[in-house]
């Protein structure tokens, strides 16, 4: 390139507008990136923004606009543009730093901003030493130097402001250098080269393909991985656009302990883990417990307590089938592991050892729920609910329930299903009823009973009874599949309106009287004696057993959990970084600081005087300019010519 | 030549002996701190300590006011804590702790005093009395004086609650509006003093108003005023000195816009209505624009400082000095808004009126580092939401 070509090209990208340009394109940047909530699931912005904006956006990486390409390039012109605006201005800047100018001519002194000029009646070398001892007193460095008949003195004071700029703006560069290598940028690099692919699969880190899997020889990444109290893992996973990478690591981490401890409301207080580093190329195997704000650092590598969660917790269950009369059943099943149960697949995601909440009693109370598990049920056609069940009753109203909560959609909140426990705080009771009514055979039985013992059954024949008990069955059926709400929607399509409320109260005596002997059936099997009337506590669980059974086609599950036993089991969540960069960073914001306190604190100044003898005495030209601060210096060089010259 | 007429005394020399006493006092009194809680302090936090005392040091010797302010704070402090002993409760019942000193209580009264300055502010502003302006200076300093009693003595009180509940009172929205009003109160009054005006009051402690209102808000509506133990990431001596940082950079740039304000009112008198009474109470340009310049230039420092602070921070907390959280990226975005300013200014020589309006835009876009990011936008800084 011809030189007057480089020159403008390095006035360009050494401009003050440029940098300016810049600084703002990255603010913009930044605001963007914080607008759009980064590096979430790509199915999480089609369902916010459409399929249409989700194309346009992932086309300008709006979902990782830190990590990508355009904004990579905005930094990179930045250190670009930094550095030739200190190539261009270094020079001049280390000369000024040095420079008293003590070579200003007079002429040069009368076109600074600042200048007065006074006599004094007194010898050269007093006026001299005046002159030395007020700049002494005003923290200014000065030269002496002869000039024919006089004498100029240059001072200047804050030299270290222009040192502060040289400092800051190279910081700025080396901090900027520093964050592209710790950056994405490496990763970026290889995939263009073709080098990696994103892995967007869940499956197992042994089936995951070499294109997806680093090395132990990349320099800056940062990976997490859960590892289960006494579990091993030598590898990690980088969050990567959808999906991830897989790291691996030149040691084993193995976790010998996880510990958490809760303040009295159930907030975690700390957590930490007991680590063994085993390194195969190290004779001894290191040890330390880590925590949050407590990392360990080995060979460059770093590992940070970052969360916790459940480590494949083992979980005893009771399975009661909702819909049939089937005995429970034992079922083994593992958190984070997926166990078949007939058709469904029973995906358990979570559990937690207790539920701290406020007591809604007292203010300042805290209560203990008790044990959780979190757990998707998926049937054959791949459609999955959710539910979370609380393995102990909790109390309402001095009353014990069973509560499980359900929802079909992640965006929901759960909807709970309380059903009564009975008297040993069981919920065999409650099942047996409900068993029941999902049971043809003893609707049949009950109803028929029923049809028989009433009034007027006695008068009537057998036909008017079979279809008694018939109709009693129909609406058993309606109610175990939807409740009096499917009753009452029945009731809407086949009853014209004015007699609504009267079949209604038919239908509802008829429902209650099946309800009630298959309830006093479910007493009797238990061998409770039932001919001398209820107790009120088996009365009032006929109440809440009758609501939970109307809710419970809600729940639509055909099976109920009871969790029965627990193993608890944790992991810890370990975040895994190599960040040769801050070694970059890290100076460089310490320059950093030191160039703004510099630039803002030790504002440069300078001033001159020239001292000529003549008849009297001497006489004195003072002048001064200062770059900034300049209201500040307004206020100094009246007060050095007022010291100087008393009399004005 | 020994003798000549400027020959100054040094600087040690020239100290006074109430700046002497003050000194020993601080020293002793640092010197009990760590004696008491040597066992709960690590290494980092005995260098908090000492650093604290040198800053201290150097701040009351350049300016006596605070002094006199800090000597007040602590004798209120022990009082107060004196007072409580071991037992939380005495805060209910005692007359002193309910009324005065509790941190509630105290915060009650920082919020009525400095709510009565900007009056007594504003009051001078349109009567133009001297008398007014010295009220309203006393009332400012005594709301300071109460708030940072407040919060030193709801240090006291986390501790009373439990062991491990006790933290310094900067962790979450309600303790740092308190920070954030007597910072920029005490930024405010170094400068009332330096300049020698009283006429910024009004404008400036509007802001200091806005927030004790936001207090008062947070504090009766959303009963956020309790003291809440700490997330494990909070736990660490980083958080000491980060939020301190971080909010002295607020309160200056909001103190800058406040002045923007007053700059832009008073050139707009100076050209309208050169007679009224605005242009004639109103500081002048220079002074103004100074004041401006000089309140960027802290708070650009003290940000940087603040925001290379939390990034150390993240490094041990978060696995990484910087996460593009949405904080951490507002943080930048105000950085570069103000360097973007400083540039301009000192390289291109741009000043006067653009300069102001800037300032105060910069102003909304600190406001939305500071509130807006918790309010919607999430991310790892999710301590404190509204
Ligand atoms: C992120 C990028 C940058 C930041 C944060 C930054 C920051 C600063 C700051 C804070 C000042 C001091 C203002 C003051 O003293 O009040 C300054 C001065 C200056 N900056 Fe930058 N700067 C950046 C990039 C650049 C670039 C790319 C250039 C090249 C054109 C540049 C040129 C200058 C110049 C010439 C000065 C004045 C120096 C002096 O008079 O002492 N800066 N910069």
């Amino acid at each position: 390139m011809p030189s007057s070509t480089v020159r403008i090209l390095l006035r360009f990208l050494g401009s003050m507008n440029l940098a300016i340009t810049l600084l703002v394109a990255i603010a913009i940047a930044a605001v963007i990136g914080t607008v759009v909530q980064q590096n979430q699931p790509y199915p999480d912005y089609v369902f916010k923004f459409g399929p249409f904006w989700f194309e346009v956006f992932k086309q300008l990486d709006l979902f990782n606009v830190y990590s990508s390409a355009w904004f990579l390039t905005i930094l990179g012109f930045l250190v670009l543009s930094t550095s030739v605006c200190v190539y261009r201005n270094l020079p001049a800047i280390v000369k000024d730093i040095n420079d008293y100018r003590e070579n200003s001519q007079r002429s040069a002194l009368l076109q600074q901003p600042y200048q007065q000029t006074f006599d004094q009646s007194a010898t050269l070398a007093d006026s001299l030493a005046l002159i030395s001892a007020l700049l002494k007193q005003h923290h200014y460095r000065f030269r002496l130097k002869p000039e024919g008949n006089s004498y100029l003195v240059a001072a200047k004071k804050g030299a270290a402001s222009r040192l502060g700029y040289i400092f800051s703006h190279v910081a700025i560069i080396v901090i900027c250098i520093g964050g592209l290598l710790d950056g994405n940028l490496p990763l970026k690099i290889a995939e263009w080269r073709g080098k990696i692919a994103v892995e967007t699969r869940r499956i197992p880190a042994s089936d995951i393909p070499a294109i997806s899997t680093l090395g132990d020889d990349n320099l800056s990444f940062r990976a997490n991985v859960d590892i289960a109290e006494r579990g091993q893992a030598d590898l990690a996973f980088i969050d990567y656009k959808d999906g991830y990478l897989l790291q691996k690591l030149p040691f084993t981490i193995q976790v010998d302990d996880f510990r958490i401890e809760h303040y009295p409301s159930g907030q975690p207080k700390s957590f930490e883990s007991d680590l063994t580093i085993l390194d195969p190329v190290a004779a001894q195997a290191f040890k330390q417990t880590i925590s949050v704000n407590h990392p360990l650092n080995y060979k460059g590598y770093s590992i940070y307590q970052n969360s916790f969660g459940d480590g494949g917790s083992k979980l005893s269950l009771k399975a009661w089938p909702l819909t049939t009369e089937q005995a429970a059943k034992s079922l083994q099943a593992s958190v984070k592991a997926h166990t078949p149960i007939d058709t469904q697949t029973l995906e358990i995601s979570d559990f937690r050892p207790f539920n701290v909440n406020p007591d809604p009693s007292g203010a300042k109370k805290f209560i203990n729920l008790g044990p959780t598990f979190q757990y998707k049920l998926r049937d054959a056609t791949g459609i999955a609910n959710e539910y979370i069940t609380y393995m102990q009753p909790t109390q309402q109203d001095g009353r014990w329930f069973y509560s499980s909560g359900m929802r079909s959609k992640v965006s929901e909140s759960f909807k709970y299903w309380m059903m009564p426990a009975d008297a040993n705080q069981r919920l065999d009771r409650f099942m047996a009823f409900y068993q029941g009514l999902h049971n043809l055979q003893k609707l049949q039985q009950l109803a028929t009973q029923a049809a028989n013992a009433s009034k007027a059954a006695q008068q009537s024949d057998l036909k008017q009874r079979q279809a008694v008990a018939a109709f009693m069955v129909q609406l058993g059926q309606q109610f175990a599949s939807g409740g009096y709400e499917q009753i009452a929607s029945v009731i809407e399509k086949t009853v014209e309106e004015p007699r609504r409320q009267q079949v209604s109260e038919i239908y509802a005596a008829a429902l209650q009287q099946l309800l009630k002997n298959l309830y006093l059936d479910v007493l009797q099997q238990e061998g409770v004696k039932t001919e001398t009337g209820l107790s009120d506590f088996d009365s009032q669980f006929y109440t809440d057993a009758v609501e939970a059974a109307n809710l419970g086609y809600l729940y639509a599950s055909p099976w109920f959990f009871e969790l029965e036993r627990f193993q608890h089991i944790e992991a810890t969540g370990l975040q895994i970084t190599r960040s040769p960069g801050q070694w970059l960073v890290f100076p460089g914001c310490l320059l950093l600081v030191l160039g703004v306190f510099c630039m803002f604190y030790l504002p440069q100044r300078r001033l001159w005087l020239l001292v000529d003898t003549n008849d009297q005495g001497v006489s004195i030209l003072l002048a001064g300019n200062a770059v900034r601060n300049r209201y500040d210096f307004d206020r100094e060089f009246a007060g050095i010519a007022q010291q100087l010259n008393p009399t004005v | 030549m020994n003798h000549h007429p400027y020959q100054q005394a040094s600087y040690l020399q020239s100290r006074s002996g109430y700046d002497w006493l003050w000194a020993v006092l601080l020293l002793v009194g640092a010197g009990y701190l760590f004696s008491q809680y040597q066992a709960l302090m690590d290494g980092y936090e005995i260098g908090i300590l000492l650093s604290s005392v040198l800053v201290l040091l150097g701040l009351g010797w350049q300016w006596s006011a605070l002094k006199t302010l800090s000597l007040t704070v602590t004798a209120f402090s022990l009082l107060a804590i004196s007072r409580y002993g071991d037992d939380l409760s005495l805060g209910e019942t005692s007359f002193l702790l309910k009324y005065l000193f509790a941190s509630q209580s105290a915060i009650m009264w920082m919020s009525a005093l400095y709510v009565m300055a900007t009056v007594a502010y504003l009051g001078l502003l349109f009567s133009g009395r001297p008398f007014v302006g010295k009220v309203a200076s006393s009332l400012t300093w005594s709301a300071t004086a109460m708030g940072m009693t407040g919060l030193m003595v709801r240090w006291r009180e986390s501790y009373l609650m439990g062991a491990d509940i006790g933290h310094i009172p900067v962790s979450n929205l309600y303790e740092v509006f308190i920070l954030f009003s007597i910072i920029t109160a005490l930024l405010y009054l170094h400068y009332e003093q330096k300049y020698q005006t009283r006429s910024l009051g009004g404008f400036v402690l509007l802001v200091i108003s806005a927030a004790v209102g936001f207090l008062l808000w947070y504090t009766f509506d959303r009963h956020a005023d309790g003291i809440q133990p700490l997330v494990p990431a909070l736990n660490s001596y980083w958080m000491k000195i980060h939020v301190p940082a971080n909010f002295v950079g607020y309160g200056a740039f909001s103190l800058a816009a406040m002045i923007g304000v007053v700059f832009i009112l008073k050139s707009r008198a100076a050209d309208r209505n050169p007679q009224g009474f605005i242009n004639a109470r109103l500081p002048d340009l220079a002074l103004l624009d100074d004041v401006m310049y000089k309140a960027i230039a802290l708070g650009f420092a003290f940000f940087t400082l603040a925001t290379i602070l939390g990034a150390l921070w993240a490094a041990e907390a978060w696995g990484g000095y910087w996460s593009w959280d949405p904080k951490e990226t507002w943080a930048l975005i105000v950085w570069l808004n103000y360097a973007a300013w400083l540039h301009m200014r000192l390289t291109k020589g741009w000043n006067g009126k653009p300069m102001a309006w800037w300032a105060l835009i910069g102003f909304f876009v600190t406001l939305f580092a500071f509130l807006g990011v918790n309010m919607f936008l999430s991310g790892l800084h999710s301590y404190g939401e509204l």
